[in-house]
C-alpha cells in the first residue's frame, strides 16, 4: 500500500519521533510512505476554539494538499485520533457552514480515506502483530476523540497485546478525559490540572513504567504532569512502542520524560 | 388571563435584535464570576470534590447498568430526539392546543414573557387565595426564575418539599445539581443545617440518614397538612389532552399536587409534547438516565380540575424567559430538547470536579453550558455566561449518554463561534493571536519558518524540559512541563533522509 503521512502540526514541530516511528512501522510492514510536504495544520484548534472563519483557509489547504496526495496514495494516516476526527467530522461541516458545498464534498472524500494509526493497522490492514518488542509495563489511555468521535475501541489494546515482552495493565477510569482539551488547558488551567491530577493518580496506581496513548497532544499533557512530579513514568505514543523491535536502533524520542 | 406573543422561529442572524433574552437581575441563570475563576474556588473545596466524586461515580454506574438492559435504547433515544425536534418545529401550534385543552378541563393558562412576569403572575395568584405559605414540588424552572425570592419579598413563605431542595433552602445555599441539588453536602453537614434551621428538629438529632429523613418527614407533614397552595414545575405537558406530568422519587411532590386547594404550575414552553403516546418514550428515557431506576417511584398526572378530588383551582404559567431566543438558533435550539435528567452532569469530568455552583446558573454541567448562555445571551467577554461554552474539553461523554441525543459538544463549538464573533471588532490579544497563527499555518513556507523559530524554546529548557513560560504559556506551566522543541522537525528530518522520496510539492506560497 502507498500511504500518505499526515504528521499534524504538533507532531511535526514537537514530536517528530512519533512520526518517524509511524514511518518505521509502516515500512517494516512493507508499505510505501510518502510525506506530502505542503501540509501544515488541519485547523482543529481554530475550529474548536470558535475561530471557524480563521480555520477555513486551513481546512481548504488541508483538503487540497491531501486530495493531491490521494491521487497516488491508497490512504492517509496520522498518529493522532483528534486530528483525524477533525478531518473526518469537522472539515465538511465547517465548509458547509459558510456555503462552500464543493469544498465540503471534497473534504468528505479526503476524510473518508484518512485513518488514525491503530485504525489503519487493525481495521484496514487487518493486523495486530506488527513485530514489535517492548519489554515494559504499559498502561493505555484511550483519548476522547479516538474513542467517541472515531469509535476506536480496542484496536490499540489488540496491537499492544501482540507486542512481545509488553506487560499491559488496565488503567482505572481509563475513559475519563485527561483534561487537555486544546485551548481548554490554557483557558481553564485549574480544572484542567484537577483532571490531570486524577488521571495521573490512576496511571501511578497501575505501577506501569509507561503511559501510552494515540495522541501526542494528550500525551504532552499527561507526560507534562508526570514530568513535573518526577513520577518516573514516561508518556509514550503507541507508534513509538510499535516501532521498537529490540534489535535495530529504533527511533526514540518524543517521550516527555527522560 | 394575559396572552403574550411568543414569536416564531427565525434563523439567528448574529445579533440580539428582535431576540428577547432572559432579563438580568431576576432569577438564577447567571453567576457573578467567569467559569475559570468560579471553578478555582470550587476546586479548593476538598469536601465538595470527595462528595461529588463518590456521588457521580455511583449514579454513573447505576445508569449504565439499567440502560444496558434495554435492547432498544438507541431507538428510544432516536424517538426522543425526533419527538422533541417535531415539538420545536411547531411550538406555537402545540402551545395553543395545550392552552385550549387545559382551559376546557377547568384550568387557567397564563403566558409569561420572562422571569419577572412569571413571578408577578404567581405572586398575584397566591395573594388572591389569601395564603401566606406555599408548598413547592422540586422544580428547576422556579429556581430559574427566582420564585422563592419573589414570594418572600411579597410576604409569602415557600417551603421546598423535596428533601434535597429543603436542605439547600434551609442552608441558604445554591443547588449544585439538577436532580440531586444537595449532592455537595454530606450527612454531617445536613445534620448541622437541620439542627440550626429547622425549628421542630429534635434536640438529639444525629447524622444517621434514617434519623435525618424521619425528622424532615415530620417537618414536611405539618407543612403539607397546613398548605392551601401548592407550586410545581412540570416534566411534560400533553397538548392533545391538556395533561400535566411530574415524575419524582419521594412522593412529597404528589402531596403538594393533591392536598392544597390551589395548584400553580410553572412550565417552560419547551416541555410540551404532542400526544399522550409520546410519554411512552420519555417515561422510559427519563428515569433510567436520571436516577438509574427502571421506573421512577411516583408519576403524577393531572388534567385541569377534577371536582371533589385534588386542587379545585389550577393555574398553568407558560414561561418563555429566553426560550424563543434559543429556538431562533437553528443549531443551538436542540438545547431545548433537554428533559433535565442530569446524565450529562454525572459523566462530565469538569462537573465532577467543580460541582454545579461554579456554572453560576441553576442549569450546570454540559447542558447548562449550552442552555444558560442561550437563554441569557452572551453580553461580551466579561459576561460570565460567555465563558460557559469554553468550560469543556469536548470529550464527548455528555453526548454519549444524552437520552434525547443532544450533540452538546457541537453546540458548545457553535456557541464558542458566537462568543468569538460577538467580540470581533474589539481589540483582543486572543483574536490577534488566532488570526496570526491561522495566517502562518496556511502557508507551508511560513509554517516551516515558524517551526524553526520555536526552536528558540530550547534555550528555556533544562535537561530537555521547560518548567516555566511567560504568560500566556504560564497557564500551561503552572502544573505541566513542556518538552523542549526537538533539534529537527519531522519535515527537516524527512527532507534530509528521504528528500528524493518526497511527494511532489509545489511552491508553498500563499493561496
Amino acid at each position: 500500500m502507498r500511504i500518505g503521512l499526515f504528521v499534524t502540526c504538533l507532531g511535526d514541530a514537537m514530536f517528530p519521533g512519533v512520526n518517524r516511528a509511524t514511518v518505521t512501522v509502516l515500512e517494516r510492514l512493507g508499505h510505501t510512505v510518502v510525506f506530502p510536504a505542503d501540509q501544515t495544520c488541519c485547523g482543529q484548534m481554530h475550529l474548536n476554539t470558535g475561530y471557524a472563519r480563521e480555520a477555513l483557509p486551513l481546512v481548504r489547504h488541508h483538503v487540497e494538499t491531501f486530495e493531491a496526495a490521494l491521487q497516488t496514495c491508497d490512504a492517509i494516516v496520522a498518529p493522532s485520533g483528534s486530528c483525524v476526527a477533525s478531518v473526518r467530522h469537522q472539515h465538511a461541516s465547517a465548509a458547509r457552514d459558510v456555503g462552500a458545498t464543493a469544498l465540503a464534498g471534497r473534504a468528505e472524500a479526503v476524510g473518508a480515506r484518512t485513518y488514525e494509526l491503530s485504525e489503519l493497522l487493525v481495521d484496514v490492514l487487518g493486523l495486530t502483530d506488527v513485530g514489535a518488542y517492548y519489554p515494559h509495563r504499559v498502561t493505555y489511555h484511550p483519548t476522547c476523540h479516538s474513542l467517541r468521535l472515531l469509535h476506536v475501541n480496542d484496536q490499540p489494546l489488540r496491537l499492544l497485546r501482540a507486542v512481545r515482552g509488553l506487560d499491559l495493565v488496565e488503567l482505572p477510569a481509563a475513559e475519563s478525559c485527561c483534561g487537555f482539551g486544546g485551548t481548554f488547558a490554557i483557558k481553564n488551567p485549574d480544572v484542567s490540572t484537577a483532571m490531570l491530577a486524577d488521571k495521573m493518580s490512576h496511571v501511578l496506581s497501575t505501577g506501569a513504567e509507561v503511559c501510552a496513548a494515540s495522541d501526542s497532544s494528550c500525551l504532552m499533557h499527561i507526560g507534562g504532569g508526570l514530568s513535573r512530579l518526577r513520577a518516573g513514568v514516561r508518556a509514550v505514543h503507541l507508534a513509538e512502542i510499535l516501532a521498537e523491535t529490540g534489535v535495530a536502533t529504533g527511533p526514540m524520542g518524543g517521550a516527555l520524560t527522560p | 388571563m394575559t396572552k403574550t406573543f411568543l414569536g416564531f422561529p427565525t434563523t439567528f442572524r448574529g445579533n440580539a435584535s428582535g431576540v428577547s433574552y432572559a432579563p438580568p437581575g431576576v432569577g438564577q441563570l447567571r453567576g457573578d464570576e467567569r467559569f475559570p475563576r468560579a471553578a478555582r474556588t470550587a476546586l479548593a473545596n476538598g469536601q465538595l470534590r470527595r462528595n461529588l466524586g463518590a456521588a457521580t461515580a455511583t449514579i454513573r454506574a447505576k445508569r449504565a447498568a439499567v440502560v444496558s438492559e434495554l435492547p432498544d435504547w438507541e431507538q428510544l433515544r432516536d424517538a426522543g430526539a425526533a419527538i422533541k425536534a417535531d415539538v420545536m418545529a411547531r411550538l406555537p401550534e402545540l402551545l395553543t392546543q395545550l392552552e385550549t385543552n387545559v382551559i376546557a378541563h377547568g384550568g387557567q393558562v397564563h403566558w409569561a414573557r420572562d422571569a419577572a412576569e412569571a413571578n408577578r403572575i404567581v405572586v398575584d395568584l397566591v395573594r388572591a387565595t389569601g395564603a401566606t405559605e406555599v408548598v413547592k414540588v422540586k422544580s428547576m424552572v422556579t429556581q430559574e426564575i427566582g420564585l422563592n425570592e419573589a414570594l418572600e419579598a411579597a410576604g409569602i413563605a415557600p417551603t421546598e418539599t423535596d428533601l434535597a431542595e429543603l436542605i439547600v433552602q434551609l442552608g441558604h445555599d445554591r443547588p449544585s445539581h439538577i436532580l440531586v441539588p444537595a449532592i455537595h453536602r454530606n450527612r454531617a453537614e445536613i445534620r448541622d443545617i437541620f439542627a440550626r434551621e429547622m425549628s421542630d428538629a429534635p434536640a438529639d438529632l444525629t447524622d444517621d440518614p434514617r434519623h435525618l429523613a424521619m425528622t424532615a418527614r415530620a417537618h414536611l407533614r405539618r407543612k403539607f397538612l397546613a398548605a392551601t397552595v401548592g407550586v410545581s414545575g412540570a416534566n411534560f405537558a400533553i397538548a392533545e389532552t391538556g395533561t400535566l406530568a411530574v415524575v419524582e422519587s419521594e412522593g412529597n411532590g404528589r402531596m403538594c399536587l393533591t392536598l392544597p386547594q390551589t395548584l400553580i404550575t410553572v412550565m417552560g414552553i419547551e416541555k410540551v409534547l404532542p400526544t399522550w403516546r409520546d410519554l411512552e418514550v420519555f417515561l422510559q428515557l427519563l428515569p433510567r438516565s436520571s436516577t438509574g431506576e427502571r421506573m421512577n417511584p411516583y408519576t403524577s398526572m393531572w388534567t385541569g380540575v377534577t371536582p371533589g378530588d385534588g386542587p379545585q383551582h389550577f393555574h398553568l404559567v407558560l414561561l418563555d424567559n429566553g426560550r424563543t431566543a434559543a429556538l431562533s438558533d437553528d443549531v443551538g435550539r436542540a438545547a431545548l430538547h433537554c428533559i433535565r435528567c442530569s446524565a450529562c452532569l454525572n459523566v462530565c469530568p469538569i462537573y465532577e470536579r467543580t460541582g454545579g455552583v461554579a456554572y453560576g446558573s441553576v442549569y450546570p454541567g454540559p447542558i447548562g453550558a449550552i442552555l444558560s448562555p442561550q437563554l441569557t445571551g452572551m453580553g461580551g467577554h466579561h459576561d460570565p455566561n460567555a465563558s460557559l461554552p469554553f468550560a469543556s474539553t469536548l470529550c464527548g461523554a455528555c453526548y454519549e449518554v444524552c437520552p434525547v441525543k443532544i450533540d452538546i459538544p457541537s453546540i458548545l463549538v457553535h456557541l464558542r463561534n458566537r462568543a468569538v464573533d460577538q467580540s470581533r471588532g474589539r481589540p483582543g490579544g486572543q483574536l490577534m493571536a488566532m488570526k496570526f497563527v491561522g495566517w502562518v499555518m496556511r502557508s507551508p513556507r511560513r509554517f516551516a519558518l515558524a517551526e524553526r523559530l520555536t526552536r528558540v524554546g530550547r534555550l528555556l529548557a533544562v535537561r530537555g524540559r521547560i518548567r516555566a513560560l511567560p504568560w500566556p504559556g504560564s497557564a500551561w506551566t503552572i502544573s505541566r512541563d513542556l518538552p523542549a522543541p526537538p533539534a529537527k522537525t519531522f519535515r527537516e528530518w524527512w527532507l534530509e533522509e528521504r528528500g528524493h522520496n518526497s511527494h511532489d510539492s509545489h511552491d508553498g506560497s500563499d493561496r
